[in-house]
C-alpha cells in the first residue's frame, strides 16, 4: 500500500473551522449563509480531490502533531474514510441549503450559533473519517459530541434541556466511561493506537480481556445507538429538523457506527474476531437492535421519532455487515453507510418540509397530505423504498450484499433477520405513504392554503431522492471504495 | 515491666514532648473556646520546639560559646573540641521556629478578636449556631 | 545575572513586599506597579532558570556562598524548574487579572493586600526552589501566614474559616517540622541531597520510617488530602476573590510538589515504594479522596464552593498518581501539577469575574449568564472541558498518564475512581452551563429574544483569562514536548 503525504486531510477538516470567525461577525444573514456554502463547497472539493488518488490504491497520510509520546494526531485517508467523508461533505452542502429554507421559514432564533456549530460538527465528522489512530478518532468524536450539544438544545425550552441532558449522559458518559479506558488498556497492551490492516490487538491479551474490550468499545461509542444505549436518539429529535437530518441521520450516528467499524476492523481485525468466535456476539447485538428498533418504530405516531427508531435499526445493519466477517457482508455494511445516508436524509427533509408547510408532526395528522404536497411525498416514497431495500433504489445494493454475506458466512438466522426486518420496514413506511396519497383528509385537518414547502426545502429533498435512485445504477464511487477497503482488510 | 520503665526513663525527653503535643492537640480539637484552642496550638508548637532543643543536649557538655574568640589566628590556633559543647544548631533552628510560632499566635489572636467583634462570643458552638440562623 | 536567578526569584519579591508596605503609606497607587514589577522579575527569573536547567542539568545555588551542609543551598532541577515557572506565571497573571477585583472588594486595604500577595508568592517560590529541609519549613510558614491574612480579609465567615485553616495548617507545618527534626537527628544534615546520600544505610531504622510518615502526614494536611481536607472549602470560598484565585491554584500544588520531592529526592523511590509497603493503601486513600471530592461537589449549589471540592478531588488524583510507583503515574502526577494549576486558575478567574459583576455566585445568581458575560462563560467552558478531561485541553493528557499508570500498576480501583470523577465533573459543569445558558427560559422557538445587555467584566480581567484559557489548550498540545524534555528527566531512571 503506497502512501503519500499531503496536507489535504488537515485542510478538509479545518476549512469549516476557519470560516467560523466570518460567520460570527457578519450582520447580514445572506453573507453568513453564503459563507456557509463556500465552506461546504470547499470541503467537498478538497475531499473530492483526494478521491482519484484513493481509487488508485494509494493512501494519504499526514501527521499533525505528536501530543503524547507514542500517540500522535495523525490523518490517514483510506477507502473507508473517503467513503464516509464523501457522504458527509456532499450532504452538508445540500443540508445547508435546506437549513436556510427551514430556519427562515420558521424565523428561528440564534441562527448564527446554529451555523457556527454546524460547521464545527462537520469538521469533527471529517476528522473522524480521516483518523489514523484511536487517539485522533477519540479527539474528534468528543469534539463532535460537544459541538452538537448546542444544536440539539437549540430551542432552549425545558424539553430541549432534558433531551440535552440525556444526550450528554449517554454519549459523553459512555465515551468517557467505556471508550476511554478501553483505548488506554489497548494502548498498554499493544503499545500503539494506529489502525492496522488486521488490527493491532492480535496476540496481546487473553480471550476474556479481548471480549471485555470488545464490549467496552461497542457500547463506548454510543453514537452507534446499539441497544441498550440508544435512547438518546429519539430524545434528540427535539432539535430542528435540519439538525436531525444531517446529524442524526448522517453525521453523528454515522460517526458512531463508523467508529465501531473502524475499531472492529482496525483495532481488533476480522481474523482475530473470527478466531475468537466473537462474530456471533456482534451479530446477536446487532440483530436485537434491528428487530427491537423496527418493532418500536411500528408503534410511533410522531414522524421524527419513527424515523429515529428506524435509524437505530438501520445503523445496526452496518454493524451486522461487519459482524458477518465475510467479504460480501463487509462490503454490504460499508455501502449501507452511503445508501442509508441518502435515503434517511430525504425522509427527514420531508418531515421538516411538512412541518414548515403545515406545522404537523404526527403521522395521524398527515392523512391526505400527498395531494397537497405531491413532490414531497413522492420523494418520501422513493426514500422509503431505499430504506426498505427495494429496487429501483440504492438501498437494494446494500441489502443484497448483506444477504449474500450472510450466505457466505453460513449464518442462516441472519438471513431471516434481514428479510423479516425488511418486512417490518415496509410495515411502518408504506401506511404513511398510502394514507398520504390515497385517503381523504377530514374536513378541518388542513387550511386551504397548504401547499408545497418553500423551494429551499423542496429542492434538496428532490436532489437526494434522485441520488438514491441513481445509486442503484451507479453505486460508484461508494461501491468501489467499499470493495477496495474489503480487499485491504482481507488481504486479497 | 522493668524494660518498659527503662525505656521511659532513657528517652524521657521524647515522652515529655509527646505528652505535651497530645495535650495541645486535645485542646485544639475538644475545647470550644477559640482562645483555648489557640493556647492548645501554642502548646503543640512549644512541644516540638522543646523536642528539638533537647536533642542537642549532651551529657557533660557546656554551652556553645567560645571564650577566647580572636578571629583568624591560623587554622589550628584554637582547636575546638566539638564533643565538649552542646549542639547549637537545633537552638538556631528553634529560634526561627519560635518566631514563627509567635507570628502564628499573633495572627490567630487577631482573627479571634475579629471573630469576637462580629459574633460577640468566643465559643465555637454559639458561633456556629449564629451562622446557621442566617 | 542569570547566575543569580535562584536568588532573585525569592529576594526580589521579598524586598518588594516591604517596599509595597512602605509605599502604601505614601500613595496607594504605587503598590500595584511595584507588585507587577516584582512578580514580573520573578516570572522572568523562573523561566530563565528553567531554560538554564534544560541546558545544563540540575543547578545548585549556594546562598551567600556557604557550602552545604553549613549553608542553605537552592537546588533547581527539571522537576522544580517546571513548577517554578508555572507558579510564577500563574501568580503574575492572577495579579494583573485581580487588580479591579482587589480595589472593589478590599477598599482601603489594598496596600497591605498587595504586600501579602507578593510575600505569599515569595514563600511559594522559595518552597519550590529550596534544597534545604528546614528552609522549606520557614518558607512554608511564610506562605501560610500571608495566606491566612489574605483570606481573612474577606467578608462574612472569612475570619472564622481562616481560623480553622490556621489550626489545621499549623498542625501540618509542625508535623513537617517534627519529621525534619527526626531526619536531622539521624543524619546530622538538613540539606536534601545530603540527607539522601546518608539515608540509605539507615533505611532499617524506625526513626527514618517515623520521619517519613510524619512528614508525609504534615504535607497531606497542608494539601487537603481527604480526610484532612475539611479546612479547604470554607477557607477558599469566603476569602476575597483575588486571594482565592491565587491560593487555590497554587498552594495545594506546591504541597504536592513537596511530597514528590520527598519521595523522589530525599527518601529515594527505592525506600518509598519498595521498602515501605504503603503504596497500595495510599492509592486506596486517593481513590476515596477522589470519590468523596466528587460527591461533596455534587451537593453544593454554590459555584465557588463546588470548585473547592473539585480541588480536593484533584489532589486525590495527584497523590494517587505519585504513589502508583511507576513512571506513567509519576509523570501524570507531575503533569497534573502544571495542568491543575492552570485549570484552577482559569476557573477561579471566572468566579472572580462573576463576583465582580454580580452579587454572588450561587447557582441561582447565574441565570442567563451566557448572554450577559459571553466571553467569561466561553473561558469557563474551556476550563470545564479541561477539568472533565476532553482533548485537546491539557486535562485530558494528565488523565491519560494517570490512567495508564493505574493500568500498568494493576490498580484498577484508581482508574475507576478517575473515570467516575470525570463523569461527575461532566454533570457538575454542565449543570452550571445549563443554568447560565437556558434560564430564564424562552418559549419554544424563542421568537421574542430578550436582548439582555452585555455586562462583561473589564478588559484587565478578561485578557489574562483568555491567556490562561488559551494556555489550557496550548499546554495540552505541547504535552509531548513537556513530558519528553522536562518531566522525563525529573523522574529518576530507576522508576519504570
Amino acid at each position: 500500500m503506497e502512501t503519500i503525504i499531503s496536507i489535504k486531510p488537515l485542510l478538509a477538516v479545518l476549512v469549516s473551522l476557519l470560516v467560523t470567525p466570518i460567520l460570527v461577525s457578519s450582520r447580514a444573514p445572506n453573507v453568513r449563509e453564503a459563507w456557509t456554502f463556500v465552506a461546504a463547497a470547499a470541503k467537498f472539493l478538497i475531499v473530492l480531490s483526494m478521491l482519484p488518488t484513493i481509487l488508485k490504491g494509494t493512501e494519504i497520510v499526514y501527521t499533525v502533531a505528536e501530543f503524547l509520546p507514542g500517540a500522535a494526531i495523525k490523518f490517514r485517508v483510506d477507502a473507508l474514510g473517503m467513503l464516509f467523508a464523501l457522504v458527509s461533505s456532499s450532504l452538508w452542502i445540500i443540508t445547508s441549503a435546506y437549513s436556510i429554507g427551514y430556519m427562515r421559514g420558521l424565523k428561528e432564533h440564534s441562527q448564527t450559533r446554529y451555523f457556527v456549530f454546524f460547521a464545527f460538527a462537520l469538521s469533527a465528522t471529517v476528522g473522524v473519517a480521516f483518523s489514523a489512530n484511536l487517539l485522533t478518532m477519540y479527539l474528534f468524536y468528543e469534539m463532535l459530541s460537544l459541538a452538537t450539544y448546542p444544536l440539539v438544545t437549540h430551542h432552549q425550552d425545558p424539553e430541549a434541556r432534558s433531551s440535552g441532558r440525556k444526550y450528554l449522559l449517554y454519549i459523553v458518559g459512555t465515551s468517557i466511561g467505556l471508550a476511554l479506558p478501553a483505548m488506554l488498556i489497548s494502548y498498554n497492551l499493544a503499545g500503539t493506537l494506529e489502525f492496522g490492516r488486521q488490527g493491532f490487538l492480535a496476540g496481546t491479551a487473553s480471550k476474556p480481556l479481548i471480549g471485555l474490550l470488545l464490549f467496552m468499545f461497542l457500547f463506548g461509542f454510543a453514537k452507534a445507538a446499539i441497544m441498550p444505549f440508544h435512547s438518546w436518539l429519539p430524545a434528540a429529535m427535539v432539535a430542528p429538523t435540519p439538525v436531525s437530518a444531517l446529524l442524526h441521520a448522517v453525521a453523528v450516528v454515522k460517526v458512531g457506527v463508523f467508529s465501531v467499524v473502524r475499531v472492529l476492523t482496525g483495532v481488533f481485525g476480522t481474523d482475530l474476531l473470527f478466531s475468537l468466535d466473537f462474530g456471533p456476539v456482534i451479530l446477536l447485538l446487532a440483530s436485537a437492535t434491528i428487530l427491537v428498533g423496527s418493532f418500536i418504530a411500528l408503534s410511533q405516531d410522531g414522524l421524527k421519532r419513527l424515523l429515529a427508531y428506524s435509524t437505530i435499526a438501520q445503523l445496526s445493519y452496518i454493524v451486522l455487515g461487519v459482524g458477518l466477517l465475510s467479504p460480501k457482508g463487509l462490503t454490504g455494511g460499508m455501502v449501507h453507510i452511503a445508501m442509508h445516508a441518502f435515503g434517511k436524509i430525504t425522509l427527514f427533509f420531508c418531515a421538516g418540509a411538512i412541518f414548515v408547510a403545515t406545522g404537523k408532526k404526527n403521522i395521524s395528522e398527515m392523512v391526505g397530505i400527498g395531494r397537497r404536497m405531491p413532490v414531497t411525498m413522492t420523494a418520501f416514497f422513493i426514500a422509503s423504498l431505499s430504506i426498505i431495500g427495494m429496487p429501483p433504489c440504492g438501498g437494494f445494493v446494500s441489502k443484497w450484499y448483506l444477504v449474500l454475506g450472510s450466505l457466505e458466512a453460513h449464518q442462516m438466522p441472519i438471513l431471516y433477520v434481514l428479510l423479516f426486518s425488511s418486512l417490518l420496514n415496509a410495515a411502518y413506511f408504506m401506511p404513511i405513504v398510502y394514507r398520504a396519497f390515497f385517503c381523504r383528509p377530514e374536513e378541518a385537518m388542513f387550511e386551504n392554503t397548504v401547499q408545497e414547502a418553500p423551494p429551499f426545502c423542496v429542492v434538496p429533498l428532490v436532489i437526494t431522492a434522485v441520488i438514491s435512485v441513481i445509486l442503484l445504477f451507479y453505486p460508484q464511487p461508494f461501491f468501489d471504495l467499499a470493495t477496495m477497503m474489503v480487499q485491504t482488510i482481507t488481504g486479497t | 515491666m522493668g524494660d518498659l520503665i527503662q525505656i521511659v526513663v532513657a528517652k524521657y525527653n521524647y515522652w515529655i514532648y509527646i505528652t505535651l503535643m497530645m495535650i495541645g492537640l486535645y485542646a485544639m480539637i475538644v475545647k470550644n473556646n477559640l482562645v483555648k484552642k489557640i493556647v492548645g496550638m501554642n502548646i503543640f508548637q512549644t512541644a516540638i520546639i522543646l523536642f528539638y532543643v533537647s536533642t542537642g543536649a549532651k551529657r557533660g557538655a557546656t554551652i556553645p560559646i567560645l571564650e577566647h574568640g580572636h578571629g583568624d589566628h591560623g587554622a589550628g590556633a584554637h582547636m575546638v573540641h566539638a564533643v565538649d559543647y552542646i549542639n547549637p544548631l537545633p537552638h538556631v533552628l528553634m529560634l526561627t521556629a519560635i518566631v514563627v510560632s509567635v507570628a502564628t499566635l499573633g495572627v490567630a489572636l487577631a482573627l479571634a478578636i475579629r471573630v469576637y467583634s462580629r459574633y460577640n462570643t468566643l465559643e465555637e458552638d454559639e458561633i456556629l449556631a449564629q451562622i446557621r440562623e442566617k | 545575572m542569570s547566575q543569580q536567578y535562584p536568588a532573585l526569584l525569592v529576594i526580589v519579591p521579598l524586598i518588594s513586599a516591604l517596599v509595597i508596605s512602605a509605599a502604601g503609606w505614601i500613595n496607594k497607587r504605587l503598590c500595584f506597579p511595584i507588585a507587577v514589577a516584582a512578580l514580573g522579575v520573578a516570572a522572568y527569573s523562573s523561566i530563565g532558570l528553567l531554560l538554564r536547567v534544560l541546558d545544563e542539568g540540575a543547578i545548585v545555588y549556594r546562598l551567600g556562598g556557604w557550602d552545604p551542609p553549613m549553608g542553605i543551598a537552592y537546588y533547581v532541577d527539571h522537576l522544580n524548574g517546571l513548577v517554578l515557572a508555572v507558579v510564577s506565571v500563574v501568580a503574575f497573571l492572577n495579579l494583573i487579572a485581580s487588580k479591579k477585583s482587589i480595589e472593589l472588594e478590599l477598599g482601603d486595604k489594598t496596600a497591605p493586600f498587595y504586600a501579602l500577595y507578593v510575600l505569599q508568592v515569595t514563600g511559594l517560590l522559595g518552597i519550590v526552589a529550596t534544597g534545604d529541609a528546614f528552609n522549606l519549613y520557614v518558607l512554608l510558614e511564610i506562605t501560610a501566614l500571608s495566606g491566612y491574612a489574605m483570606l481573612a480579609m474577606g467578608k462574612d465567615r472569612a475570619q472564622l474559616s481562616t481560623l480553622n485553616y490556621l489550626y489545621m495548617g499549623t498542625i501540618g507545618a509542625c508535623f513537617y517540622l517534627l519529621g525534619v527534626g527526626y531526619l536531622y537527628i539521624v543524619t546530622g544534615s538538613l540539606n536534601m541531597v545530603d540527607i539522601a546520600n546518608i539515608l540509605p544505610s539507615l533505611y532499617e531504622s524506625n526513626a527514618v520510617l517515623g520521619a517519613f510518615i510524619i512528614c508525609l502526614v504534615g504535607v497531606w494536611v497542608k494539601m487537603a488530602f481527604f480526610p484532612l481536607h475539611a479546612w479547604l472549602p470554607n477557607a477558599y470560598t469566603h476569602g476575597p476573590s483575588a486571594a482565592s484565585s491565587l491560593i487555590a491554584p497554587l498552594v495545594t500544588k506546591v504541597m504536592i510538589y513537596v511530597m514528590i520531592r520527598l519521595i523522589l529526592t530525599v527518601f529515594t523511590p527505592e525506600f518509598a515504594f519498595n521498602i515501605l509497603a504503603i503504596s497500595k493503601p495510599i492509592v486506596w486513600l486517593a481513590c476515596i479522596a477522589i470519590f468523596m471530592g466528587a460527591i461533596l461537589a455534587l451537593a453544593e449549589r454554590n459555584l465557588k464552593k463546588m470548585l473547592t471540592y473539585i480541588i480536593v478531588a484533584e489532589v486525590g488524583y495527584m497523590v494517587g498518581g505519585a504513589w502508583l510507583g511507576n513512571r506513567a503515574g509519576m509523570t501524570g502526577a507531575i503533569l497534573h501539577i502544571v495542568n491543575d494549576a492552570l485549570m484552577t486558575l482559569c476557573a477561579f478567574l471566572v468566579v472572580s469575574n462573576i463576583a465582580y459583576k454580580l452579587k454572588g455566585y450561587a447557582f441561582d445568581d447565574l441565570k442567563g449568564l451566557v448572554r450577559k458575560m459571553p466571553f467569561t462563560m466561553g473561558a469557563f467552558v474551556v476550563a470545564a472541558l479541561s477539568i472533565i478531561g476532553v482533548p485537546p485541553t491539557c486535562g485530558f493528557f494528565s488523565k491519560w498518564y494517570l490512567i495508564s499508570g493505574a493500568i500498568q500498576a494493576g490498580q484498577y480501583a484508581f482508574m475507576v475512581a478517575l473515570l467516575f470523577s470525570s463523569l461527575v465533573n461532566v454533570v457538575l459543569f454542565f449543570r452550571v452551563i445549563e443554568i447560565c445558558y437556558y434560564e430564564p427560559f424562552s418559549d419554544g422557538h424563542g421568537h421574542d429574544q430578550h436582548a439582555e445587555p452585555m455586562a462583561e467584566a473589564p478588559l484587565t480581567m478578561l485578557v489574562p483569562l483568555f491567556i490562561v484559557a488559551a494556555g489550557l489548550v496550548l499546554v495540552g498540545i505541547y504535552t509531548g514536548d513537556i513530558v519528553n524534555k522536562i518531566i522525563e528527566f525529573a523522574i529518576p531512571q530507576g522508576i519504570v
